[in-house]
């Protein structure tokens, strides 16, 4: 299936969990946040949370700023 | 600061009444140093998309240093972007705790009232202990207060400008109206602005820009930390009144005329 994470199209395989996801990108369990179709996934929701074909993810972390 | 006037903000006490941004700086390793220097407990960060950077990230300075991030919503123009951005930060950070930061323009940087108090009140609604960094506006000050933010952040001027404290009246009445601790926040350009802020009443300092564009950050982290220590005991010490003429200090009895 296809995603789009952080406005990239990218393919996964049907199943593919949040928590999948973020290993496949390399983050690991702390630091980051997740957003699906623009709705934030609690932290606890992840390893359940089956992504789905069309869904727009966005996977956020801090930087510098303010 | 001395352990016996500490700034207390949602039950939570600090020491350092500074509170030092991350953003601007030159290199991390700058940041940390700056950070190290200014003996600030608290540093906003901003949520972005992730861009993994093997020099190493900002929250990694910020446990090394144990210095404790507060996210914000920089980069936000309405309520509900500032929710969301808000959300992401509880989940990535682990904490509820917020800078809620909704601007009206890029170029102003201002704060948009209308959309701030709402957002302030659905993450107040959500159990979020909400910063809000607003106008010099003494009636939107008490609204978020009055709103359940666990701190109101005037800005002094506009952020990154460097101008000071323009307003010191609008302070000084946000200050005697206050129900929570007042954190100055933004247009500090030099120590002496922060001190003013601190004089003023001001409960802390929140700045980012005066120091990590400074020459020499580290430096003026340093300056940071004593002008806001300067200025709080200042405060606390109660200033002379000011005097049109001169009232001399030493004695006029036993004055030799010669």
């Amino acid at each position: 299936m296809t995603i789009t994470v952080n406005g990239r199209e990218r393919t996964c395989p049907p199943g593919t969990t949040v928590t999948d996801l973020l290993a496949e990108l390399g983050l690991g369990p702390t630091g980051s946040a997740v957003a699906v179709n623009g709705e934030v996934l609690p932290r606890g929701t992840w390893p359940a949370h089956a992504l789905g074909d069309g869904d727009d993810v966005d996977v956020l972390t801090a930087v510098q700023g303010g | 600061m001395s352990d016996d006037d500490p700034l207390v903000i949602a039950g939570e006490k600090f020491t350092s009444r500074l509170i030092l941004g991350t953003g601007g700086a030159p290199s991390l390793d700058v940041l940390e140093r700056a950070l190290v220097a200014s003996g600030t407990q608290m540093s906003t960060v901003a949520m972005r998309r992730v861009a993994p950077d093997p020099r190493g990230s900002v929250l990694d300075v910020l446990n090394r240093t144990g210095v404790r991030p507060l996210p914000n919503t920089a980069g936000c123009f309405t309520a509900r972007e500032a929710v969301t951005t808000a959300k992401l930060g509880r989940e990535a950070l682990g904490t509820d705790w917020v800078k809620l930061e909704v601007v009206a323009d890029e170029h102003t940087l201002l704060p948009d009232p209308l959309e701030l108090l709402d957002a302030a009140e659905q993450l107040v609604d959500d159990g979020f202990v909400v910063l809000a960094y607003t106008n010099d506006d003494p009636v939107l000050a008490r609204r978020l207060a009055d709103a359940g933010c666990a701190a109101v952040m005037p800005l002094g001027a506009p952020i990154g400008s460097g101008m000071g404290i323009r307003n010191p009246y609008n302070l000084a009445i946000i200050r005697e109206q206050a129900t929570v601790p007042i954190i100055l926040d933004a247009g500090v350009g030099t120590a002496s602005d922060a001190a003013i802020a601190m004089e003023l009443g001001c409960d802390a300092v929140l700045l980012a820009s005066a120091v990590t564009r400074a020459r020499e950050p580290e430096l003026m982290a340093e300056a940071m930390r004593d002008g806001v220590r300067a200025g709080r005991l200042a405060h606390r010490a109660g200033r002379i009144p000011r005097r049109l003429y001169a009232q001399a200090s030493s004695p006029a009895e036993g004055v030799q005329t010669w």
